[in-house]
């Protein structure tokens, strides 16, 4: 492996993007510094600003408000950047999926590189997910 | 002039210094999270930290000054490299190097990172970082006082002595500063300027991450954070050797333990205490602190 890829996935900053969420997955996605679940282990932290992050994690139904915000937000953060789309909003719009203020799910502004369904996902489910990513990244089965 | 530059950037400089800086910023979060009962990230860590984020892109805003951005994130790191140098090849041999005056110097040169930190911030024309640059001048005001004050400490005790290699040579024949009154009372307050000096918790206001994102780095990306990162590392190997130059008999290879003290009083003071807010800050530097600074210089004057 080289030391570039080994360096981008054993280091990964993670920003913290809501959408227009009820504040569930959010609340989750804290919970995954707690001692219970520590990611810093891996080397994940949370960063507050979008210049240093690796990774965008969005929640939340993207309403009409958020869509330019989020793709301003996109073009900020420095490349290579991963986009994971948190809870059932974001992955496929939820109960949301007939609402006339979110028409637009996530993955039709965004590329998004990993989906993590549940209302809201576990920390467990997040963890596994976050792996799914690195093994696809590194190559490794 | 060959065997300058491989002190720079070889062995007690650059590379040297930034490979303990390195290592001393994994054992302060592995403590910080055994503290608050985590596992805590592998020894590589911030190695890989400093490796991604050469790697990643640099982001320039539109309102920004692009001179003055690439060029503090140098201004900073060069200080400190050459800081770090200075005290290193005198601590190895303090019979010969060193000019009258030197301290005075590294005065300067210690202040000049977070000279960086308020230069690259403004220049990166950010709402936020200049809240975070009007905290950090706030805070340089008020740790510089007393810093300087209790620095007159060491120089009185020593009977005028302007050279660091001279202060170790005393100290060795007349025992560290630190076991006198006035030289333990200067030596708190020297802790307590240094832990503002770093940045670190109680005074972080300047990039306080929960409050104004990260402040004054927060437009800086890829390899000028990176050398943001590694100024602050280097920062927490060359500050503690200073104060151990001026208080504690100097430093060798086999006295490493005095570093790691130093270290650990470090680390419980940031894991013990909240943030405080600026106008806190300031009142704890230029009320108590300053006040045990002046008790110290009138203590040594008096011989104690």
């Amino acid at each position: 492996m080289n030391i570039k890829l080994k360096a981008l996935t054993k280091s990964i900053w993670v920003y913290h993007m809501s959408t227009g969420s009820c504040n569930n997955c959010d609340i989750e996605i804290l919970d995954l510094l707690t001692p219970r679940f520590d990611v810093e282990r891996f080397g994940i932290t949370l960063v507050g600003s979008v210049r240093h992050a690796d990774a965008i994690l969005v929640t939340g139904s993207l309403n009409l408000k958020a869509i330019p915000r989020i793709k301003q937000v996109y073009e900020q953060a420095p490349k290579p950047c991963v986009i994971i789309a948190i809870g059932a909003c974001s992955c496929g719009q939820g109960i949301f999926r007939n609402g006339p203020n979110c028409p637009n799910p996530v993955d039709s502004v965004l590329p998004v590189d990993v989906y993590i369904p549940g209302c809201p996902p576990k920390p467990e489910a997040m963890i596994a997910g976050i792996v799914k990513l690195i093994k696809e990244l590194t190559g490794k089965k | 002039m060959i065997k300058y530059l491989f002190n720079y950037i070889i062995f007690p400089g650059f590379l040297f210094t930034a490979i303990i800086g390195l290592a001393a910023s994994w054992i302060d979060r592995k403590v910080t999270a055994r503290v608050q009962w985590r596992v805590g990230p592998p020894w590589y860590q911030p190695l890989m930290d400093i490796v991604k984020l050469s790697i990643k892109e640099i982001t320039v805003p539109r309102s920004a000054s692009k001179g003055l951005f690439f060029l503090s994130p140098m201004i900073g790191l060069s200080a400190v490299t050459l800081v770090s140098t200075f005290i290193w090849l005198i601590n190895i041999d303090p019979s010969s190097k060193g000019f009258s005056g030197d301290i005075i110097v590294i005065l300067y040169l210690l202040t000049l990172p977070a000279i960086a930190v308020i230069l690259g911030a403004s220049a990166s024309g950010n709402p936020l970082a200049s809240l975070g640059v009007s905290r950090e001048i706030k805070l340089v005001m008020a740790y510089e006082l007393p810093f300087i004050i209790s620095l007159i400490v060491p120089i009185i005790k020593s009977h005028g002595l302007l050279r660091l290699s001279e202060i170790i040579s005393y100290q060795t024949t007349n025992g560290p500063f630190v076991a006198s009154l006035s030289g333990i009372i200067a030596f708190i307050v020297m802790i307590f300027c240094m832990q503002a000096k770093l940045g670190f918790v109680p005074f972080d206001m300047a990039e306080a991450e929960t409050e104004i994102m990260a402040g004054t780095y927060i437009e800086y990306s890829g390899m000028l954070l990176a050398i943001f990162k590694l100024t602050k590392t280097m920062l927490m190997v060359a500050l503690p050797l200073f104060l151990i130059t001026l208080f504690w008999q100097g430093f060798n290879f086999l006295s490493i333990w005095k570093y790691v003290i130093l270290l650990v009083i470090i680390i419980l003071i940031r894991n013990t205490n909240p943030r405080v807010r600026i106008d806190q800050a300031v009142r704890f530097f230029w009320g108590k602190m300053t006040l045990m600074a002046v008790v110290a210089v009138i203590l040594a004057i008096g011989g104690k």
